[in-house]
């Protein structure tokens, strides 16, 4: 019996850790570990409400804008004013979201993603004239080939021509993203962390050279997404076929659904959203999600079991080092006490399954032209094919807004902060649901909770000592060499994991790893 | 090019407590941008090699500490660090050593010992920022205090922001290759370069002429100067007026989200509350 231990996993956001037990080549057991800890939670008790809007952003720095929008969310339920966001800031936040979503798909794909599939070591016997390639010749001749050298070798299987392709695109995919990026400031002031997103709407105005500025911008983006992203994620899915049977999961999807299409609804669950609210599973068959059947479960972290089984508004943090068959900082969020994965794979088929035409007809002449059937999205390929749609249909979404802009109409509505005051804020994150939550007493907070995707994707064993969806999902991966575990990678990369956010939790006490050591 | 060795200068680029801010923004380069960067010669002859970067490098486990430990073992690296320090060790840790987790800190002082210069990127390494904010739970400090603690006496420049400009930091990078280490004298007493922390942004703000004819906004999102909405730029060192950001699309007053201080020492307690007007102005430091 051999255990692989992969520290730092890289091509993430944020310090993760995952070791599995591997027996004759075959994963049997698998625990993901966070390793590093802030305390985002227990520093915003205490603060100005306002204030967590920019704080929490700051929890994580590849998906600020998600935390920025379930921030405003969170404290526009909490003074009161749920219902009377302009349409202006609706649409602007729904700009700066879309924006973010596009650049981090991108990003993720072709820079966090890819070089598990795409080799660039083979550039090297380039002959054409390509601009991208030939600088990467250049760059291979000059010999220091770091970051790219070293890595897991393995079995890196595209044919020549789509490599090279793949990795002009790669080159090409940073100046994609960072136009992404930059669409997005036109709104937001800035990334990472925006300027513009306040409770209340938005302080940027919109006038027509942001528009159109933001419209060409964007135009360019679904060029790239539809000829080039999804057309590479295809290649790659032909390529490795097999790994639309890797990685299945947990095989239950969650999502809160997201982008505003209607600000008058003070219930964000039945609030008219791009993406729909809802829980399913490999059956396809929906069902209607009520946040009150969220809870936090802690037997298998370094948490007092006391907290076990909470709801996030009532949530507490008592760590509790050296806790008997305790492996994680991470609590295991839990949905009527069962196991959700979140992410666009969630947001999709709940979206898919709630009868939206668009989104019916991108999937499905995706699985024609795939030759694969629903289910075989609940994998490695299916969360990037899943991944690549679901930008397209963001990005498809975006210019009907933009145009909807009403230059010299508000952005912005005021407010009073109340004495006392709960809220809560639902949005989905590129990674998956999001939610805030906020107590505010005497006009400062509290008590401020934040359950993030990873917490729901990287969670440890629950109460009941079901693995968490990606331990679940590496269970069974077969492993080549287990010196080269690229196979590993891949399957972790497929969720997308966001450490900063998973880990934001507090603890007063250090940590103590080599308890859960298995051999 | 081809063919042609370059000289090359290897970068350890390690994250302590923070959120990868730093590193998505210098992803936001525009020219030169993060391509030139990694795969071009920054400057004529002159090439970085980035041996190590969680977020960006192909390798992983073993592979990735290895290709750290052995730049680190032959010196002369830049390092670059961000995200605070947790002073106790157990907070946060990067790979193993003989089965070991090895804590930010042990890992920050073997890697400094031998560097050329250390460049604490971001308000977090620079200063501590938001994970020192009070009642800083993990016990952050900046990299030039925990260097300190442990008599390292590697030069340390700090790049701060939330995030920094990634001008700053290429700016930072490009001067060393071309004229190698800052003297003491192009340093702020923070030790900020003078070159992009030299100006106050109220001083280059769009809106100043406002604050001089006392018209103030009287709510977000309207015109007027943002100082009593509780705009830091009267206090705050940086050229975001003039440079703008994402590649010159706009910044945080310009879109009317106001200046909140983000490269100071003090961020975020002596800027909060945010949307406060500053109890007094601070006396104004000679440019």
């Amino acid at each position: 019996m051999g255990r692989i231990v992969i520290d730092p996993l890289t091509r993430i956001e944020g310090h993760l850790k995952i070791e599995a037990v591997v027996e004759q080549g075959e994963v049997k057991e698998a625990r993901s570990s966070g390793t590093l800890f802030r305390g985002i939670e227990l520093i915003l008790r205490g603060r100005d409400p306002r204030d967590a809007q920019r704080i929490t952003q700051r929890i994580c720095g590849v998906c600020p804008t998600s935390h920025s929008i379930a921030a405003s969310l969170n404290l526009d339920s909490a003074f009161g004013i749920a219902d009377k966001i302009p349409d202006n800031g609706r649409i602007i936040r729904n700009l700066i979201l879309g924006a973010a979503h596009i650049a981090d798909h991108i990003l993720h794909f072709y820079h966090l993603a890819a070089l598990d599939y795409v080799d660039i070591a083979k550039v090297a016997k380039y002959e054409g004239k390509d601009p991208a390639l030939s600088s990467i010749k250049s760059f291979i001749e000059r010999r220091e080939l770091a970051p790219f050298l070293p890595r897991y070798e393995g079995d890196y299987r595209l044919e020549k021509k789509v490599n090279l392709q793949a990795v002009a695109h790669y080159v090409q995919a940073f100046d994609m993203r960072r136009k992404g990026q930059e669409m997005l400031a036109i709104f937001g002031g800035k990334i990472p962390h925006d300027a513009a997103i306040v409770p209340g709407g938005v302080t940027e105005v919109p006038t027509v050279d942001k528009i159109t500025s933001f419209l060409w911008r964007l135009n360019e983006l679904r060029e790239f997404i539809d000829n080039v992203y999804i057309p590479d994620v295809l290649a790659v899915a032909q390529a490795y076929s097999d790994y639309f049977e890797i990685g299945a999961g947990c095989g239950s999807l969650l999502s809160y659904g997201s982008y505003d299409l209607d600000g008058k609804e003070v219930d964000l669950i039945k609030r008219q959203r791009l993406f729909k609210p809802g829980t399913i599973s490999t059956n396809l068959k929906l069902a209607r999600l009520d946040p009150a059947k969220i809870t936090e479960e802690v037997k298998h972290s370094w948490y007092a079991d006391t907290t076990t089984g909470r709801k996030p508004a009532a949530g507490d943090t008592i760590p509790q080092t050296g806790k008997d068959g305790a492996y994680s900082w991470v609590k295991s969020p839990r949905y009527e006490g069962k196991v959700y994965e979140v992410g666009p794979l969630a947001r999709m088929l709940v979206t898919y399954a709630s009868g939206n035409a668009e989104v019916k007809s991108v999937v499905d002449s995706a699985l024609a032209q795939l030759k694969a059937s629903p289910s075989a999205l609940f994998s490695v390929l299916g969360r990037h094919a899943v991944r690549a749609l679901e930008t397209k249909l963001i990005a498809d979404s975006m210019p009907g807004w933009l145009l909807s802009l009403k230059p010299g109409e508000p952005v912005y509505t005021e407010y009073e902060i109340p004495e006392e005051a709960t809220g809560m804020g639902l949005v989905e994150a590129a990674r998956g649901a999001l939610g805030h939550w906020i107590e505010i007493k005497k006009r400062k907070i509290a008590n401020y909770q934040c359950v993030v995707p990873s917490t729901w994707n990287f969670s440890p064993r629950d109460d009941k000592n079901q693995p968490g969806p990606l331990e679940q999902a590496l269970i069974g991966a077969k492993i080549k060499d287990e010196a080269n575990p690229i196979e590993i990678g891949r399957i972790i990369r497929s969720f997308d994991p966001c450490l900063a956010c998973a880990v934001h939790l507090i603890t007063p006490k250090g940590r103590s790893l080599g308890e859960f050591r298995v051999s | 090019m081809a063919n042609q060795k370059s000289d090359e200068y290897p970068v350890i680029w390690l994250q302590g407590a923070g959120c990868t801010g730093c590193s998505v923004s210098l992803l936001n380069a525009a020219s030169p941008s993060i391509k030139n960067l990694l795969i071009d010669e920054l400057i004529p002859g002159k090439h970085i090699s980035l041996r190590f970067h969680p977020t960006v490098m192909a390798g992983a486990g073993v592979k990735a500490i290895e290709a750290m430990e052995e730049t680190e073992k032959k010196g002369g690296h830049i390092l670059v660090v961000e995200g605070a320090i947790p002073a106790d060790g157990a907070f946060g840790s990067v790979g193993e050593k003989k089965g070991k987790p090895v804590s930010i800190p042990s890992r920050l002082e073997s890697l400094a010992q031998n560097a050329m210069a250390v460049i604490a990127l971001g308000t977090c390494a620079s200063f501590g920022g938001i994970p020192a904010a009070n009642p800083n739970p993990a016990q952050c400090l900046s990299v030039a205090q925990a260097l300190k603690n442990k008599s390292i006496t590697t030069l340390v420049i700090n790049v701060p922001g939330c995030p920094p400009h990634p001008d700053w930091f290429m700016g930072t990078v490009a001067s060393i290759l071309l004229w190698g280490l800052p003297k003491e004298e192009e340093l702020d007493e923070f030790r900020r370069p003078k070159a992009f922390y030299g100006k106050l942004i109220h001083e280059h703000c769009p809106r100043r002429a406002y604050y001089d004819e006392m018209k103030f906004a009287k709510k977000l999102s309207a015109p007027g100067c943002l100082y009593e909405l509780g705009c830091k730029g009267p206090i705050t060192y940086a050229d975001c007026p003039l440079r703008q950001w994402n590649n010159g699309v706009n910044w945080c007053v310009n879109s009317g989200g106001m200046c909140i201080g983000c490269v100071e020492p003090g961020f975020p307690d002596l800027m909060s509350p945010i949307y406060q007007k500053m109890a007094s102005q601070p006396e104004k430091k000679e440019v």
